[in-house]
């Protein structure tokens, strides 16, 4: 029976812990978690997830789960899968669970290594398009005229100049058993990646983009919506990497507005219709390059 | 037990695999290569049953290290300088985490100016990050420790990681005989690594955790009561070792010649040779002179060394070490020592051997000469004068 909302394992691994209302981020570790099941042995960098998860006495995983060095997420999932593999235990998955700093920026070195040996990982990247737990600065993967506390939008510079990093494509281009993107706005899809994920051997890479209410100046209860609206208006795509070939698991047959999904949330309020122009075509470049490279 | 012509690397390799870690991470710097490359060639051929990572640098190492020991694995990595450096931020997490990973430390000169010889500013830059940290002198002593590391570290009171330091080139490349033990032997010096503190698929934890302001110190207490309880455990080890292998080791310290001394001077690592080579030539000339080396930084040998200057009448740090805009950091931690003890007899330091800079046996000689002057200075040898950074 292929895993859905219905299908899901009722434990919870992940509760009792202090995120903001509306975190995307806690939500894709608790559905991963499920997926995975109680042997999942996490690994969370300094973060999000680490600060609201694990404040002694209160530790909020059910599941064994340690914190990392900031940079650290893959490095220490190698050391624990071949700890555990060097005493005779193969009945895990070790997972880590880390922000995109803690990913496309400082962790990728790390990254880059752990997918190079191909260690038996797998490594989920909660994007929420900026460091949060520090208070909403930019990073690599925020995307382009988002506003944060460290790209302000003035009268001379409108938010953050620089595109998001491609971070999917260069994960794959290590030639990596399986990658694959996804977004809390469709929970169904990314479960059924956790589980595709679950059965290979190697290195797995799943990169879910997991909206912040507070960084990104949304209701809290609008981060399922805008996360189903990201990939709806085409700025965020559901694929998958796999055998050499990008697979498109989700075609919108036409895409939605992209100036309502970005005048919705307060991180791109001041962008003028030449930045909207600006993003909608850098979005139909990049379904040019998806439609004609993706299965 | 056999005897094989080794260099300090390769000694503390087979010492290594005798200890049979399980899994080792590491990135190659000069001059640790050697005991890495060995390692992998132990691995390669089979006598060696370890999970080797080749990591993609030393962050990647002690993290690596780290993760396999927080699920109870024994786990290895060496490095020197710059990757010493480099890995810093997982020094004292993985000496908070209380896992008790070992690491070899080739003593290498850190940059600017770059220079891959051997001085003790890396490993000495790093005393405070809650390491274990020992100073072999020769050959055998790297290949002793590497086995006695794994004992006193993984020991339930004190769940410290360990490094172990080999002056770079000086000890790392130079070649000795050394006496290898047997597998047998080592095993039943070295017991299984039992451990709690792990995170366990039948009994879930969650280690590495935050603690705030109300109860971190009892954290802290805690780990550096594990690094004073190292103090007995060294003790207990050497014992069990001695009774196993026939060698025996004094603890924090090695004293020559001290009894009656009334020069000593305080070193650590390989050039210890060097001065005690001249404490005989002074003993001919009927001169009272003694050496002390510290082979452990970390606990701090204060007792052992205000037992050893009973008879002194003044005292000199040699060190391959500067805190700069102070002086050596062995010589504050001994003036620490003396002062706690109430001693108070003129103390010198003696900074050399920067850099790979030789000291020479005249040297060593016209620290003895000088002691006897009685003035406390800070000194740096080879630069053509006295008393500088007065």
């Amino acid at each position: 029976m292929a895993i859905s909302a219905k299908t899901l394992n009722e434990t919870e691994f992940f509760y009792g812990h202090k995120a903001c209302a509306g975190c995307g981020g806690s939500l894709a570790v608790r559905i991963a978690l499920k997926v995975l099941g109680e042997n999942a042995v996490a690994v969370l960098p300094a973060g999000c997830m680490s600060a609201v998860g694990f404040n002694f006495p209160q530790l909020c995983f059910g599941n064994n789960a340690i914190i990392s060095t900031f940079a650290g997420t893959a490095s220490m999932l190698t050391g624990v899968e071949a700890g555990l593999r060097a005493q005779g235990i193969t009945d895990f998955h070790a997972v880590g669970f880390a922000g995109d700093g803690g990913t496309a920026d400082i962790g990728l070195q790390a990254l880059s290594g752990a997918i190079d040996r191909n260690d038996d990982i797998l490594y989920i990247c909660y994007d929420n398009e900026a460091y949060m737990n520090t208070g909403i600065q930019k990073s690599s993967l925020t995307p382009f005229g988002a506003r944060t506390t460290t790209t302000p939008a003035g009268k001379n510079i409108r938010g953050n100049l620089r595109t998001k990093k491609n971070l999917f494509e260069i994960v794959a281009a290590h030639g990596i058993p399986y990658a694959a993107t996804a977004s809390v706005g469709y929970l169904n899809d990314f479960m059924r990646k956790v589980e595709k994920a679950k059965h290979i051997r190697g290195t797995k890479y799943i990169h879910i983009l997991a909206p912040c209410p507070t960084g990104w100046g949304v209701s809290t209860d609008e981060t399922v919506d805008v996360a189903k609206e990201v990939v709806d208006c085409g700025l965020w795509y559901l694929a998958e990497y796999e055998n050499g070939e990008f697979t498109l698991n989700h075609q919108p047959k036409s895409f939605s507005d992209v100036s309502a999904y970005l005048k919705r949330q307060s991180r791109f309020k001041h962008l003028t219709d030449k930045d909207i122009e600006i993003i909608t075509q850098s979005r139909d470049k990049k379904w040019e390059f998806i439609r004609k490279n993706f299965k | 037990m056999a005897k094989k012509f080794l260099s300090g690397n390769e000694a503390f390799a087979y010492g290594v695999r005798l200890a049979r870690p399980q899994v080792i991470s590491a990135y190659p710097i000069t001059p640790q290569t050697i005991v890495v490359e060995k390692l992998s060639e132990f691995v390669e051929d089979g006598s060696l049953n370890a999970e080797f990572i080749h990591v993609e640098s030393e962050h990647s190492a002690l993290s690596c290290a780290m993760g396999a020991s927080a699920v109870g694995a024994r786990a290895f990595t060496a490095t020197s300088s710059q990757g010493l450096l480099y890995m810093a931020e997982c020094l004292p997490y993985a000496a908070g985490g209380r896992f008790p990973i070992v690491m070899m430390n080739a003593n290498r000169s850190t940059a600017l100016p770059w220079n891959i010889y051997g001085d003790q500013r890396d490993s000495l830059s790093q005393l405070d990050s809650g390491w274990i940290q020992a100073y072999a002198k020769n050959a055998q002593e790297a290949l002793d420790l590497a086995l006695m590391s794994f004992y006193i570290a993984e020991h339930k009171n004190v769940s410290t990681p360990f490094m172990a330091n080999l002056d770079g080139f000086v000890l790392t490349h130079t070649y000795e005989v050394a006496e290898v033990p047997t597998q047998e032997q080592a095993d039943a010096f070295l017991p299984k690594y039992e451990t709690e503190n792990k995170m366990d698929l039948r009994h879930p934890r969650n280690l590495g955790f935050s603690a705030g302001p109300d109860t971190n110190t009892f954290f802290k207490y805690k780990e550096h009561l594990g690094i004073l309880n190292a103090k007995a455990v060294i003790g207990e080890a050497e014992e069990k070792f001695e009774r196993i292998f026939g060698r025996r080791y004094s603890g924090l310290t090695e004293s020559y010649q001290i009894e009656d001394a009334e020069y000593i001077i305080i070193t650590l690592g390989s050039i210890s040779g060097l001065v005690r080579e001249a404490v005989d030539a002074l003993r001919k000339e009927g001169r009272r002179v003694g050496l002390l080396r510290l082979r452990y930084l970390r606990p701090f040998p204060n007792e052992e060394i205000a037992a050893a200057v009973r008879t002194a009448k003044a005292l000199a740090v040699l060190e391959k070490d500067i805190s700069f805009g102070n002086e050596g950091t062995v010589y504050t931690n001994v003036n620490s020592a003396l002062q706690k003890a109430d001693i108070h007899i003129p103390c010198s330091d003696y900074i050399g051997g920067l850099g790979g800079k030789n000291i020479s046996y005249e040297e060593i000689k016209h620290i003895f000469d000088r002691l006897e002057q009685l003035q406390p200075t800070v000194n740096f040898l080879g630069i053509g004068g006295e008393g500088y950074g007065n």
